[in-house]
């Protein structure tokens, strides 16, 4: 009696701390914990067309999906998706960043167009892409004409598909990276860059020396956002191409929707996205252990 | 060593208001100069723009005998102290250093060599491989201070950089600056708004109110001499007491605040005009009224406000409509509205055009010069 009363007592900081974090435990249990789970639970599985656990088939799932050419393509797609996007998307909206962050008149109107893909739904830009790529009536086509080059099946042809819906994610991702980069840089303190001026030191060398390792907390978290963003791009990719021509585009998290509602296989759709989940858990804990070092915080 | 030469010198940021007007100044070869003025004066602009910070509107500025208000902050030859220090957070306090000799390709052991001979000048060896954010605001100053050592230029700007430090702190840094500067022969331009840094480390001081040159000139002259009312109050503390005075031609005394009646001498009696005047009188030459004391203004006083900071006593009174202050040394028991005599002399007044400003009248020079001069004999 003795024992248990004090052991109310002293779990008194604990359970108070509990009650507070009651209410995002409750929502993190409804819309995070359970679906996640459960996901986990049902890969282990077939369904039925309800989607309701029929036969534990233990780690079959997993064995035909390593096996499956679809899904290898699928995930090269995947990669070859990220590498595309990730870099280019950056370097672009640092870039952009550095100019925007320049003291010049009227410097407020290209910061405010640079960020402007922000505020456009991915729906709403991939129909005006969509309308940009097609063969006949798209400018893309239009403009090679007038040049004199041959024209390009932008969406349709396999060897492109992948490169154009590429295209279309970094213009739309570069408004967000653009936004959170210019912040970073104008949250440097401006004497730093005086005092090295009156040192001598030119716009490179301060690039090098001031600029990259003050901003890379927030080059750090961009990329991890990024490549988290690349690995479950879904909404460009069904209104552009569907996974076509051919799977080139069928990236992983497309693939799980189509298994899932296409096809009713929630069973390796369910395995497709614990993969998908352990990928981006790898990615993000190799960058953590790698950019850490490099990662100067204030 | 170089010199710096502010001819006619103005700087406007909205083309406009000047924050700065009409600057003629030269800063000698080797001399501590000091900036001193109440906040927002534009001490950091003027700063600034003889750091290439900061673009000249109008006037001249030369570095040496050159004319240098399109060069750029490098080709200056100088360093700058920043009032916030601006050290390189990412960096240690060795890459801090030795950042400036980096740009210009110095090699890595020459680096190293100077910056341990700096480091050990301001007692920071033990600091180097730690970063800025790991260091005391003291030891932060001195790094700020090692960068521009370090640099060896000839001329050397700071902007307030004591101006975060604890009074005691403060008053080592005061001297360890002086004496490096000395020692290297720098010539030093440095911004503070308070009153005893200007006092005790510039070989001359600039006062600036407004963006207006105030006064120029030795610490001890301004402090004996003030050219205007604003430098009276502004340099000594407590201030300068100051009040309305006119004169009285018939019987030649000068009247304060229709209270005070002080004989004018009979040769000074010329130089005062018939208009009004303001007349001033540093609260340490009201002197307490002793028994054998004969000549000089008497006057009884009804105390305000009294303070006993150790080894001195100041306390209020009322002349006229001015609160005036005076300030004894040693402890003196006084109580808040007792009556006290008090007695001045006019030689220890100040007396300036009632409209202009000017000074009219210094005040004559007392017994510590005759104790030195003695001394030195
Ligand atoms: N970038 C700027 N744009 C417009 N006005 C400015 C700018 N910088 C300073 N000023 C104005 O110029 C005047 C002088 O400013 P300055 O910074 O030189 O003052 P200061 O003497 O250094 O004051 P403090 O002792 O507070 O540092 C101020 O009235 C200030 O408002
Ligand atoms: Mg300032």
């Amino acid at each position: 009696m003795n024992t248990t009363g004090s052991l109310w007592k002293r779990s008194v900081n604990g359970r108070t701390a509990l009650l507070y974090l009651l209410p995002s435990i409750i929502l993190f249990s409804v819309f995070v914990f359970y679906p996640m789970f459960r996901t986990i639970y049902l890969s282990f599985f077939l369904t039925d067309q309800a989607g309701n656990a029929a036969i534990n088939v233990g780690f079959e799932n997993y064995q035909y999906l390593l096996g499956s050419s679809e899904f290898q393509n699928s995930m090269k797609a995947t990669i070859l998706f990220v590498l595309y996007t990730v870099p280019i998307g950056i370097i672009l909206a640092l870039f952009f960043a550095l100019l925007a962050n320049e003291k010049l008149k009227g410097i407020g109107f290209f910061r405010t167009m640079y960020s402007s893909t922000m505020g456009v739904s991915v729906a709403a830009s991939s129909v005006i892409w969509l309308f940009m790529f097609n063969p006949s009536i798209g400018m893309f086509n239009r403009l090679l004409q007038t040049v004199g080059l041959p024209q390009i099946q932008w969406l349709l042809d396999p060897e492109w598909a992948l490169l154009s819906v590429s295209m279309s994610t970094i213009w739309m991702n570069v408004g967000f990276s653009f936004l959170i980069l210019l912040g970073g840089l104008q949250n440097i303190d401006e004497h730093l860059y005086e005092s090295s001026r009156i040192d001598g030191a030119g716009y490179f060398y301060r690039l090098r020396r001031i600029t990259l390792p003050m901003l890379s907390p927030t080059l750090f978290f961009i990329i991890t956002i990024s490549l988290i963003n690349a690995f479950q791009t879904f909404g460009q990719i069904d209104i552009l191409t569907k996974g076509g021509p051919s799977q080139s585009t069928n990236l992983i998290v497309y693939s799980i929707y189509r298994e899932a509602f296409v096809n009713y296989q929630f069973g390796t759709a369910s395995a497709q996205a614990v993969i998908l989940f352990v990928i981006i858990l790898i990615v993000t804990i190799l960058q953590f252990k790698l950019g850490e070092r490099k990662v100067h915080y204030q | 060593m170089k010199k710096v030469e502010l001819i006619n010198v103005s700087k406007s940021y909205d083309k406009q208001v000047d924050v700065i007007s009409n600057i003629n100044v030269t800063i000698e070869p080797g001399e501590f100069f000091v900036l001193v003025g109440p906040s927002g004066c534009g001490k950091s602009t003027m700063l600034r723009m003889i750091a290439g910070l900061e673009e000249i509107t109008g006037g001249t500025l030369k570095i040496g005998e050159q004319i240098a208000n399109n060069l750029s902050p490098d080709k200056r030859d100088l360093s700058m102290v920043f009032q916030n220090y601006a050290l390189y957070p990412h960096l240690t306090v060795q890459q801090n250093i030795t950042f400036g000799l980096d740009v210009k390709r110095m090699k890595k052991d020459e680096q190293k060599r100077k910056a341990a001979e700096v480091a050990s000048m301001l007692g920071l060896t033990d600091y180097l491989a730690r970063k800025p954010r790991e260091l005391s605001g003291g030891q932060r100053q001195r790094v700020a201070l090692a960068r521009a050592i370090v640099s060896e230029t000839p001329i050397c700007l700071m902007d307030e950089p004591l101006s975060n430090l604890d009074a005691k702190l403060r008053a080592h840094m005061r001297s360890e600056i002086r004496r490096i500067q000395r020692t290297l022969g720098i010539t030093m331009i440095y911004v503070t708004h308070d009153q005893v840094e200007a006092m005790t480390m510039g070989d001359r001081i600039m006062i600036l109110h407004e963006g207006k040159i105030q006064q120029i000139g030795k610490p001890i002259d301004i402090y004996n001499h003030p050219a205007n009312p604003f430098v009276a109050t502004f340099i000594g503390s407590p201030p300068m007491n100051l009040a309305k005075a006119v004169l009285d031609e018939t019987t030649e005394e000068l009247v304060v605040e229709n209270e005070l009646r002080i004989p004018v001498p009979g040769m000074e009696r010329s130089k005062l005009p018939s208009h009004g005047m303001t007349v001033g009188i540093r609260p340490e030459s009201i002197l307490p009224l002793t028994p054998e004391q004969t000549g000089g203004v008497k006057l009884e006083v009804t105390t305000t406000n009294v303070e006993v900071l150790g080894n001195e006593t100041i306390f209020s009174f009322h002349v006229g409509t001015e609160e005036w202050m005076a300030k004894w040394s040693g402890q003196w028991h006084i109580g808040i509205g007792e009556q006290l005599p008090v007695w001045l002399e006019f030689d220890s007044l100040s007396i300036f055009d009632g409209e202009e400003g000017h000074l009219i009248k210094k005040t004559v020079d007392q017994s510590h010069h005759v104790v030195q001069q003695e001394v030195v004999e």
